[in-house]
């Protein structure tokens, strides 16, 4: 974990309140995907942690939501300004696991953190498929990088409006898997959780205070302890997971 | 040269800069950002008898200037303080510790500062008498002159090391509290601790925190505790140390002639990692700026 002042070389909405966001800068401390930065934001007090979406050649690519004020404002910083982040927090994906045929299953604003693993799971060989679910066809994002990267790629929407009409579980029965990796709400994370057959890990969100592990914020009880998400998480073992 | 050294209840410090308990860790996560060794000291984690968990998430809200906790007083119990907190340390940091410690009963802050009082990494017991996040622990004895008293009783009967009470803003009359704390024999008093404070989400017209109340801190509680710093250091002959929104080396300069013998940063160690690093470099700049040779100087007075 480092403090680097980046700047921004990309800041624009992929839909109505997800946006794309590229920094330029000193990446070195973002070791694999699955890993977040914290981001201050002027005006607010606290940072914003965002998920790593892509890592390469000295740029980061962040996707996030706006859901309140501080992502609002994030939201209109432009190309240019610079941007005090805490980079490279959190342990990220184990990507020794997957076997051959891996499955990535993002929900939403979940789906960003899953484009780096499967680029990397790809460039080891693995058969990688990949669950996007989201609400509806207009919340769409990344289901084309996705596919550029060589995944097999479904997506579902609770309304039916594009692909598989349900929930991200309602298209586990089209993908036979070795491994899964899932970023999502965590009533997502607790329906892949039942309906999964094969061990695998999720991410989780949490509000976080610090983002580094000082403030204990953000704890969760885990099978082998109190475990801080921003820290030994935010990805965590099936076999740990304490609902 | 200006002289940044100041003396804590007979244990002198390169500079007054002590990161607040709660804030800090157990010290090393922060020695991944810089040599935590030329702080003056800090404060760690809140350390009860038993391992605890604390209060269910979400335990953390923002504010304009500040922020709301209700983590609880999560720590590994004394124990594991003790056999690994306190050697882990040992490899980053080499000055004295100041052992924050927390109870439900009189005879947990005993134990605790008895197990610590065996630590030679110990440099001060600090009892926190003010958590506003656990029931029947905590701030419940800071809020009476007669609890705070027996606490600070208990705990001077089990230790040789200087004792100082963390005492809670949350209180009628804090004056009056820390004069039974001097009485009770108390060595020095830390205020203040936060502020009892909520937060609502709009959206679902629910409390932010789970526990609903939490402990306000952060720069908007600044003038707050030196208003308090002023009238506690005015009313007792121990070193008062000046915790509350501390984020500059200005800010350190304020709180000293308001009494402080040192200062906590609390929260903003939360949002820039480097900030009590950053406060310490600042210290010599900002006395040179106001024409301040030694800042053992500027103490009390105002």
């Amino acid at each position: 974990m480092k403090r680097v002042i980046f700047t921004v070389t990309e800041n624009r909405p992929l839909t109505a309140s997800v946006y794309k966001m590229s920094l330029s800068g000193d990446t070195s401390a973002v070791t694999g995907a699955g890993q977040f930065v914290n981001l201050a934001v002027e005006g607010f007090y606290l940072r914003r942690p965002v998920s790593v979406c892509d890592r390469a050649d000295g740029i980061l690519t962040l996707i996030y939501k706006t859901v309140g004020g501080g992502t609002e404002k994030l939201s209109r910083i432009k190309k240019g300004a610079k941007l005090d982040v805490l980079t490279g927090l959190g342990n990220g994906y184990n990507l020794d696991n997957a076997g051959k045929r891996p499955l990535l299953i993002g929900g939403g604003v979940g789906v960003p953190p899953l484009y780096l693993l499967a680029k990397d799971l790809i460039k080891r060989g693995a058969d990688v498929s990949v669950i996007l679910g989201f609400n509806t066809a207009d919340e769409i994002f990344y289901k084309e990088e996705f596919e550029k990267t060589g995944a097999k790629v479904y997506v579902t929407t609770a309304d039916g409006s594009y692909g598989v009409k349900g929930f991200v579980t309602d298209a586990l029965d089209k993908v036979d898997y070795t491994y899964f990796y899932a970023c999502g709400p965590e009533p997502m994370l607790k329906a892949v959780y039942n309906e999964t057959v094969t061990d695998g890990q999720f991410s989780f969100e949490e509000r976080m205070g610090c983002g580094f592990g000082a403030c204990m914020g953000c704890s969760r009880k885990t099978v082998t302890g109190y475990k801080r998400v921003c820290k030994e998480g935010p990805v965590f073992d099936k076999g740990e997971i304490l609902w | 040269m200006v002289n940044t050294k100041v003396t804590l209840c007979g244990v002198e410090l390169d500079n007054p800069v002590i990161p607040a308990s709660g804030t800090f860790g157990y010290g090393y996560e922060f020695a991944e950002f810089y040599d935590i060794n030329k702080l003056g000291a800090f404060s760690f984690k809140g350390t009860t008898k038993e391992p605890r968990f604390g209060n269910p998430t979400p335990r953390i809200a923002e504010c304009t200037a500040g922020m709301i906790n209700s983590v609880g007083l999560q720590n590994p119990g004394v124990d594991k303080v003790i056999e690994e907190e306190l050697p882990k340390l040992k490899k980053v940091y080499d000055k004295k510790v100041m052992a924050n410690v927390s109870g439900f009963s009189v005879e947990e802050y005993a134990y605790v500062s008895a197990r610590l009082d065996k630590c030679g990494q110990v440099g001060w017991i600090e009892v926190n008498v003010s958590c506003p996040n656990v029931h029947g622990g905590g701030m419940s004895f800071g809020t009476s002159e007669k609890a705070a008293a027996e606490v600070t009783r208990a705990v001077k009967s089990v230790t040789e090391k200087p004792v100082l009470i963390k005492l809670s803003p949350n209180v009628t009359d804090i004056v009056s509290i820390a004069k039974a704390c001097e009485q009770a024999g108390a060595d020095g008093i830390s205020l203040i601790n936060t502020l009892l404070g909520m937060r609502i989400d709009i959206k679902t017209r629910k409390p932010v925190i789970s526990n609903v109340l939490g402990g306000f801190s952060g720069p908007a509680v600044f003038p707050v505790a030196l208003g308090m710093v002023y009238r506690v250091a005015k009313a007792v002959k121990i070193p008062v140390v000046g915790v509350g929104g501390v984020s500059t080396a200005e800010n350190v300069l304020e709180m000293m002639p308001a009494g402080a013998t040192a200062v906590q940063t609390g929260a903003v160690n939360l949002v820039n990692p480097y900030a009590s690093s950053e406060i310490v470099d600042g210290l010599p700049v900002a006395m040179k700026k106001y024409n301040i040779d030694s800042l053992s100087s500027i103490i009390g007075g105002c």
